[in-house]
């Protein structure tokens, strides 16, 4: 794509946009804010929350560090839970038939509905910690065997003609080929353990030093803290764009000079 | 000449049906002679890809026989595609690396043939392209280096040049044969292309389709080295033979 008078330059073509919209809806809330008198309680002006991201900071980045350990031990578990089980059940069938019910039974089951059940087995950081796997687990693992199952034919015909072994057409054939699939499954999975973490949070309701942000938000809720309360929520958006996007650049890393998904439209 | 050497394969009154029901191939005699470039030519779902996944072993019959006069292992059959089926996350190296990969040899070690490999296609530059990065000319190129690697006996290839432009699609034909006259790898192709056909081969085959079985052979009789077969009048006479062969196979269809 060329920019529409030559003059501009690429990246503004292209983050322009919406780094503009961003800004005119912040001044907006903020004039709205100041000319109408509207009261901290009801609705913090964007400077505000800014200025509550900062005095607030002993009680929100530790929180924010409790969410986000829960969030990546939760998103590596799905990794290598996801992976393990769909690598077994593209090698043996009957493992896929007993196993893949269940998946999709705690898939379809809202994990709102299963964490209060998790809290009265387990301690609290445990089954935040659950949770937050069992919703990054699922797409992680059918895309994956999706894609280990999408192994060009030809070249499946290819590798028996050259007799490959079992485990040679997995590592050299089947496990290239689903890794598109694999980073997709782990993009929205990342997105998926975040919201799970917080979720669980906000069910599980423990105070103390262990708390994550979710309960931050709760807890500012019921002091009327509402600045508090946009902090904590734009640290969450913070938090859930960051992982988007560092899993976009690893896909893209990834997957480089081989496949279409890394290669720009301009081309 | 062809018919005093044993063939190397050789199929009798082959059948084979699907599991669908689908009769591919019924009543099918067909020898494949040492060091010839014989052509299956016929419409699309006579069973030309059949024969070659039996030969290559990708399938068993369903009834005949299939006896090959060789072991069937790693390195004695060649294939090619009629995509070039390159693994696109592989380097071109990579991919004709492969099968040697998959039989444990070193990187290193098996440089020098996959080198050898690409330079018999003329892709010796671009063994560190990737696939996405050539031309459909240069991609099938880099399959059919990767299908000689091994030095096959017998190569298989199933329209491999079907999706490429005319112009691209002769060069391929012109340096295929040169290719075979440097190896004498033993060639069976598969092609609808009448032009094509006669051509590449020293023999063809003609089938009728549902089920699949010979109708015609003719034999091309004209040495294999071919700078200006296509011009002569050897060449059209060919040509229309083949093309009335092929027409009959048809017309006895529809009746």
């Amino acid at each position: 794509m060329k920019s529409f008078d030559g003059s501009l330059p690429q990246w503004a073509v292209r983050y322009g946009p919406p780094v503009l919209v961003f800004a005119g809806v912040l001044a907006a809330w903020e004039a709205y804010v100041r000319l109408w008198n509207v009261p901290a309680y009801i609705l913090p002006s964007p400077s505000l929350v800014l200025e509550t991201l900062f005095t607030d900071r002993a009680t929100l980045f530790p929180a924010l560090l409790v969410t986000l350990k829960t969030t990546f031990a939760a998103l590596a578990a799905s990794v290598a839970g996801g992976v393990g089980l769909a690598i077994l059940f593209t090698q043996w069938k009957w493992v896929e038939r007993s196993f893949l019910p269940f998946a999709i039974v705690l898939q379809v089951t809202p994990i709102v509905a299963i964490a209060p059940l998790l809290l009265i087995y387990l301690e609290a950081p445990a089954a935040v910690l659950v949770c937050a796997f069992l919703v990054a687990f699922f797409p992680i693992l059918s895309n994956t065997a999706l894609g280990l199952a999408s192994a060009d034919r030809n070249l499946v015909d290819l590798f028996k003609l050259y007799r490959a072994t079992h485990w040679q057409t997995l590592l050299h054939l089947r496990l290239p080929a689903a890794l598109p699939y694999f980073l997709g499954g782990v993009r929205i999975g990342g997105g998926l353990a975040l919201i799970g973490a917080i979720v669980a949070e906000l069910a599980a309701g423990n105070a103390g030093k262990g708390a994550g942000l979710a309960f931050r938000i709760s807890e500012a809720g019921y002091r009327l803290n509402i600045p508090r309360m946009f902090a904590a929520l734009a640290l969450i958006s913070a938090t859930g764009i960051a992982i988007f996007a560092a899993l976009s650049a690893l896909s893209f890393y990834l997957l480089g000079r081989w496949h279409d998904s890394a290669v720009g439209p301009e081309r | 000449m062809a018919p005093m050497t044993k063939p190397l394969v050789s199929i009798q009154n082959a059948g084979k049906i699907y599991k669908n029901g689908t009769v591919a191939l019924a009543g099918l005699d067909l020898d494949v002679r040492e060091g010839e470039v014989l052509t299956l030519l016929g419409p699309s779902g006579c069973g030309k890809s059949t024969i070659l996944r039996l030969i290559a072993g990708l399938d068993n019959l369903s009834s005949g026989t299939l006896t090959r006069d060789f072991e069937l292992d790693h390195a004695s059959i060649g294939y090619v595609f009629q995509d070039p089926t390159l693994m696109p996350w592989a380097s071109v190296f990579d991919n004709v690396f492969l099968p040697l990969r998959l039989r444990g040899v070193a990187r290193s070690e098996a440089s020098p043939a996959v080198n050898e490999a690409l330079a018999l296609v003329g892709l010796a530059p671009s063994g560190r392209a990737f696939p996405r990065e050539l031309s459909g000319g240069m991609r099938m190129r880099a399959s059919i280096a990767r299908a000689l690697v091994l030095r096959p006996l017998v190569l298989l290839m199933d329209e491999p040049f079907a999706a490429l432009d005319e112009i691209t699609r002769f060069k391929l034909n012109d340096d295929l044969l040169a290719l075979q006259g440097e190896l004498g790898t033993t060639i069976v192709f598969v092609t609808h292309s009448v032009f094509e056909s006669v051509f590449l081969s020293s023999r063809i085959a003609v089938m009728g389709p549902r089920p699949g079985r010979v109708v015609a052979e003719i034999a091309i009789d004209a040495p294999l080295a071919r700078g200006n077969f296509r011009t002569s009048t050897a060449y059209a006479h060919y040509c229309a033979q083949a093309s009335r062969a092929l027409h009959g196979a048809m017309d006895a269809d529809v009746k």
